[in-house]
């Protein structure tokens, strides 16, 4: 049988990933923090004997769509979003560092900063732990965070630390299988201070609804002409077939 | 089955609990006490087709690889503890909270719950007790029955006229009582919240000391909710619900034209 029906074949089922990848964005349109994919297909040549047209094609995931969610008023003291460029690190369950832009941050019983995985967020010098009881917390621009302690006087108000932000260049970080993301060296990355954020905000998904939904479309009708391909591979088979039945 | 059919469900399920949240909300818009609930969503787990980083011969490597997402999940639902509006009763026994602070109310079975309902009235002993249920405030305030005016201070000394008497009676103290972490305390229904691991214990104490609330008698905080919000919220969540059941009939379209055509 000719290879074409392959051909056909291994387009038709990176098609089906590749609407996996956009289905995810989909589902994680209403994520804060939350990242698009970026899908795309690559030739890979597998030429044999005769004429070089056996390509094969292959869908990845080059890199991620970094840009800006929409920001998202809340007034609860401990969402903060980033403005700009950069990341909040937290400690992964191992003890490693992971990167993500979702700060929506909550507080234990022990006053411990945590995301909502349930990771530690990292300070300059470590997790954040906050003073308890606490009557408020304010997070400063540059991620420092003051508290007033329940029953303090107004004006008593202690600083704790300041939110680990940090700026890796985009290229050297990649998605973690859990959603955060992490250095592709692994290992710890540099404070930067020129990075800001926001408290009582959030950032929401940027996933462009639009765009995924016209993905979609393009490689729906991808997939179905190479649908179209394997049906015109079997009818020439056919007709071979035929052929010889005549003689 | 093809996953992005089971990822898209997973988009349809998340943003069907968060209508389910917004509802909730939006159907107490007018409770006393309530605190809003928000959804928090997150993204599943990644599954890793082609390692990106992988080899591709004895000197290059793989320069990007195919990690699939499982889609999205509501993995909490977070109150947001923040003040309501007041709303002024005039009624003797309705009591506000301005500030940190729940009631402490006593379950039939002796445990005790917390509320920010300050809307309370009286059973036949003359306690004073939670609208609904009847469950008993604590410390137990007792009026006596020829009690003519009632009056709550700031700090909660609560204190009556007597017939016949010139001054007050002092009946007792509504202590209030503080979480390290209110988000964390489990709602129970009719307005109540229990106690929990991630709450801290109960501090007990004085309204208006060590930066607890002040009491406001004649006044009820009302429902938290921004209805306005909320209704963003409803558009945000179905817009997303249509288009992930989009995906679900693409995917089908694109299975039934194969089945079709082969």
């Amino acid at each position: 049988m000719d290879k074409l029906l392959y051909i056909a074949a291994s387009g038709a089922n990176q098609d089906l990933l590749a609407t996996s990848v956009r289905a995810n964005n989909l589902a994680n349109a209403q994520t804060n923090g939350f990242k698009a994919q970026l899908e795309q297909a690559r030739a890979m040549p597998a030429y044999g004997e005769g004429l070089p047209s056996r390509v094969f094609s292959m869908t990845e995931s080059p890199a991620n769509n970094y840009e800006g969610g929409a920001m998202i008023t809340t007034d609860r003291p401990l969402d903060v979003a980033i403005q700009g460029e950069g990341w909040f690190a937290v400690q992964t369950p191992e003890g490693g560092e992971a990167l993500t832009r979702n700060g929506n941050f909550t507080m234990t019983a022990e006053g411990a900063l945590q995301d909502t995985k349930g990771n530690l967020v990292l300070g300059e010098n470590g997790p954040v732990f906050l003073p308890v009881p606490i009557q408020n917390v304010t997070i400063a621009g540059d991620g420092t965070i003051s508290t007033r302690l329940q029953g303090a006087p107004e004006n008593a108000i202690e600083d704790v630390g300041r939110l680990k932000l940090v700026n890796p260049d985009l290229d050297s970080i990649k998605r973690r299988e859990d959603g955060l993301f992490e250095l592709k060296t692994g290992g710890f990355s540099e404070q930067d201070i020129t990075v800001g954020v926001r408290s009582g905000m959030l950032e929401g998904s940027n996933v462009n609804a639009v765009e995924e939904m016209v993905q979609m479309i393009s490689l729906q009708r991808h997939y179905e002409m190479q649908v179209k391909v394997m049906n015109k591979a079997d009818q020439l088979s056919m007709r071979g077939n035929m052929l010889l039945r005549m003689i | 089955m093809h996953p992005a059919l089971w990822i898209s469900k997973t988009g349809l399920d998340a943003a069907q609990t968060d209508v389910a949240v917004v509802s909730n909300n939006l159907a107490n818009a007018s409770t006393i006490g309530f605190k809003k609930d928000r959804a928090v969503f997150e993204d599943l787990l990644y599954q890793n087709i082609n390692q990106p980083g992988g080899r591709s011969s004895a000197d290059t490597e793989l320069p990007s690889g195919l990690m699939l997402g499982a889609g999205s999940k509501v993995v909490a639902t977070q109150k947001t503890h923040t003040q309501g509006n007041l709303l002024t009763t005039e009624n003797a026994l309705d009591m506000s909270i301005q500030g940190r602070g729940f009631f402490e109310i006593q379950m039939p079975d002796g445990s005790s719950s917390y509320t920010r309902n300050g809307q309370f009235t009286l059973n036949d002993q003359g306690q004073m007790v939670t609208p609904g249920a009847g469950f008993v405030l604590q410390p137990v305030i007792t009026l006596p029955p020829d009690a003519q005016q009632v009056t709550i201070s700031q700090d909660g000394e609560v204190s009556a006229q007597l017939r016949g008497q010139a001054e007050p009676q002092v009946l007792g103290q509504i202590n209030l009582a503080d979480f390290i972490n209110p988000a964390g305390l489990q709602p129970l229904g009719q307005n109540l919240y229990a106690e929990t691991a991630v709450s801290g214990a109960p501090v007990q104490g004085v309204p208006g000391l060590e930066g607890l609330g002040t009491l406001a008698q004649g006044t009820l905080e009302t429902s938290n909710v921004n209805v306005t919000e909320e209704l963003v919220n409803l558009i945000e969540s179905q817009r997303l619900y249509e288009m992930n059941s989009k995906v679900i009939s693409s995917v089908d379209q694109m299975l039934g034209q194969v089945i079709q055509q082969l």
